[in-house]
């Protein structure tokens, strides 16, 4: 079937029947839920669509939701998840297993609608496992896998996919769907009875009281154990969906072709792609390059990545996000693993194209970096023009 | 075979649709396909442009397209606007809705006319002639891979009744006439 990264996610939401879907357009990630809403609408999907006027209530809904024992799914872009985010935080706080794909967009101003991945990024402190997918048929397997991860006895946190602006979003390219029977055996229907939160008329009781100093520090570490085993859980969740989809999945991260590598380059997303093929090519012309894709950003498989690429003299990272005043984001976490020098280059920054010449220039760039003796102190803007 | 396609034409033309329906067919002769549409606002009347890859392994890369193998121009006002031949590689073809044969020396040309195709099979709306099924049918022929039968079952899917049959019948008229 050939579906946009948009359609697969719909796609894979309806196979892994969700019962509720709470949402609010949003450029570039309005054709997910309109697509969702045409599936309920003709029957067939069987989940109530809730329309709601703001991102906050969306998230407050699935919230609410899952709170019942329903399965909830909502999407949302760039503003429309900066307005979310008190209740995405909520969500990740308070342990609801919804499930969310960001369409990675810029934040304003200037105005933009393409594509950048600080605004997912900005959410990674909200106790959300976090994805980011790098192909139409990712965003399908992803949507589905995303639930089991979340509603895991050992997780039981939300799960957030990012999905490039229109890269991903807008392109359409071939997807296989799996069988209704074959999710169903992968994706059992949830069970209210292990949410941590479950409303249940036949035992009333309250939630949501003020909880003093003396408590706090202990919730914050159930969520931390939480994430500790979610590596394990998200592998899992990976290995056995590429057995009943009989095509190989990637959870937490992607080794391409490091294992005898010299350079590595680090990214994440649709572009991953551009790379792969960039490190074919500079293999053609004998340079020993390698790539690791992140899938998930969080939890963060750094001490995993530094066992696959500890021993690699020059890793380039490309960040296609900022955080003022510190650097590329994950360039910079994954730094703290590492012990060589790590040369991180911010590149596509507001929908800035990026193509497999970009990535052969950003390896090579690194190459030659470490053979002058450079050390990593200074970030690079890649293509960075000057301003008059 | 790694063949990328750009398409010129303008907004309401659905020059889109006619991407995606190319990589349909291509799908259907077990080739991979991507259709990337233009990043960002479309107005209606503008020119615009989509574009498409046609593998025989899976697509990886996500970037824009920037040298094309194939150029279809939509519109025979926009031969010789500069952008549409803009990166077309040495050696790679065009493909013109004209009525004429335009001069064009640089690159192979190939001429179909779209328009005249299109109002025959009643392919008109609000004064417009449709020619996205018949620019389907012309660019299938030049790429060499895709059957008739996979073009009837692509155009089918999308539209039922009459006006699926209308446009079949100027898709396969373009396959056959392109020249």
């Amino acid at each position: 079937m050939i579906l946009t990264g948009n359609h697969a996610v719909s796609y894979g939401v309806k196979a892994a029947r969700a019962e509720v879907v709470a949402a609010y357009p949003i450029t570039p990630q309005t054709q997910i839920i309109e697509k969702l809403a045409e599936l309920i609408a003709k029957g067939e999907m069987n989940a109530r669509y809730i329309r709601v006027e703001s991102e906050h209530s969306a998230m407050t809904a699935c919230i609410s939701a899952e709170a019942c024992g329903a399965r909830a799914f909502t999407a949302t872009s760039s503003h429309g998840l900066a307005y979310m985010s008190e209740m995405v935080f909520w969500a990740g706080l308070g342990r609801f297993p919804v499930t969310m794909a960001v369409v990675t967009r810029t934040l304003a101003p200037p105005w933009s609608i393409w594509n950048e991945h600080t605004d997912i990024l900005a959410q990674r402190d909200s106790g959300w496992i976090m994805m980011m997918c790098e192909s139409a048929q990712e965003a399908y397997d992803t949507a589905i896998q995303a639930f089991r991860i979340a509603e895991d006895e050992r997780v039981l946190q939300p799960v957030m996919y990012g999905l490039d602006s229109f890269s991903l979003s807008h392109t359409a390219e071939n997807v296989d769907l799996l069988d209704q029977g074959v999710v169903d055996g992968y994706l059992p229907r949830l069970d209210p009875s292990k949410l941590p939160v479950y409303i249940d008329p036949d035992r009333p009781i309250t939630f949501g009281n003020l909880l003093g100093p003396d408590r706090m520090m202990e919730f914050r570490h159930l969520i931390k154990e939480a994430f500790d085993r979610a590596e394990r859980v998200i592998d899992e969740a990976a290995a056995e969906y590429s057995k009943i989809a009989g095509r190989p999945q990637t959870g937490l991260f992607e080794n391409y072709r490091c294992s005898d590598a010299e350079v590595v380059a680090v990214a994440t997303g649709a572009s991953s792609g551009d790379v792969k093929d960039a490190v074919d090519g500079l293999r053609d012309k004998g340079v020993k390059a390698g790539m690791i894709r992140l899938k998930t950003i969080r939890p963060f498989p750094g001490e995993e990545i530094k066992e696959a690429i500890g021993g690699v003299k020059v890793v380039a990272t490309i960040d296609r996000d900022y955080s003022f005043g510190f650097g590329g984001i994950l360039g910079r976490e994954l730094s703290a693993y590492l012990s060589g020098d790590v040369f991180r280059y911010i590149a596509g920054l507001g929908g800035r194209d990026l193509t497999i010449e970009d990535f052969e220039g950003i390896i090579n760039g690194a190459l030659q970096r470490a053979e002058e003796g450079k050390g990593d102190a200074e970030e690079v803007w890649w293509g960075l023009k000057e301003v008059e | 075979m790694f063949v990328e396609i750009r398409l010129h034409g303008r907004g309401g033309q659905g020059i889109v649709t006619a991407a995606e329906m190319v990589i349909e067919a291509v799908t259907l002769q077990d080739y991979y396909g991507q259709s990337i549409p233009i990043f960002g606002a479309e107005r209606r009347g503008a020119p615009v442009t989509s574009s498409a890859r046609v593998s025989d392994r899976p697509i990886r890369r996500h970037s824009q397209i920037y040298n094309p193998d194939i150029v279809a121009i939509f519109d025979p006002l926009f031969v010789y606007r500069q952008e549409v031949m803009a990166g077309l590689k040495e050696g790679g073809s065009i493909i013109v809705n004209h009525k004429q044969r335009p001069d064009i020396q640089k690159f192979k040309l190939f001429v179909v006319d779209a328009t005249r195709i299109a109002m025959e099979n009643g392919l008109v709306v609000a004064g417009w002639a449709v020619v996205n099924t018949a620019m389907l049918g012309a660019i299938s022929k030049i790429l060499g891979i895709v059957s008739k039968e996979s073009l009837e079952k692509v155009v089918r899917k999308r539209w039922g009744g009459d006006l699926g049959e209308r446009n079949i019948r100027a898709t396969l008229q373009a396959f056959e006439e392109v020249s």
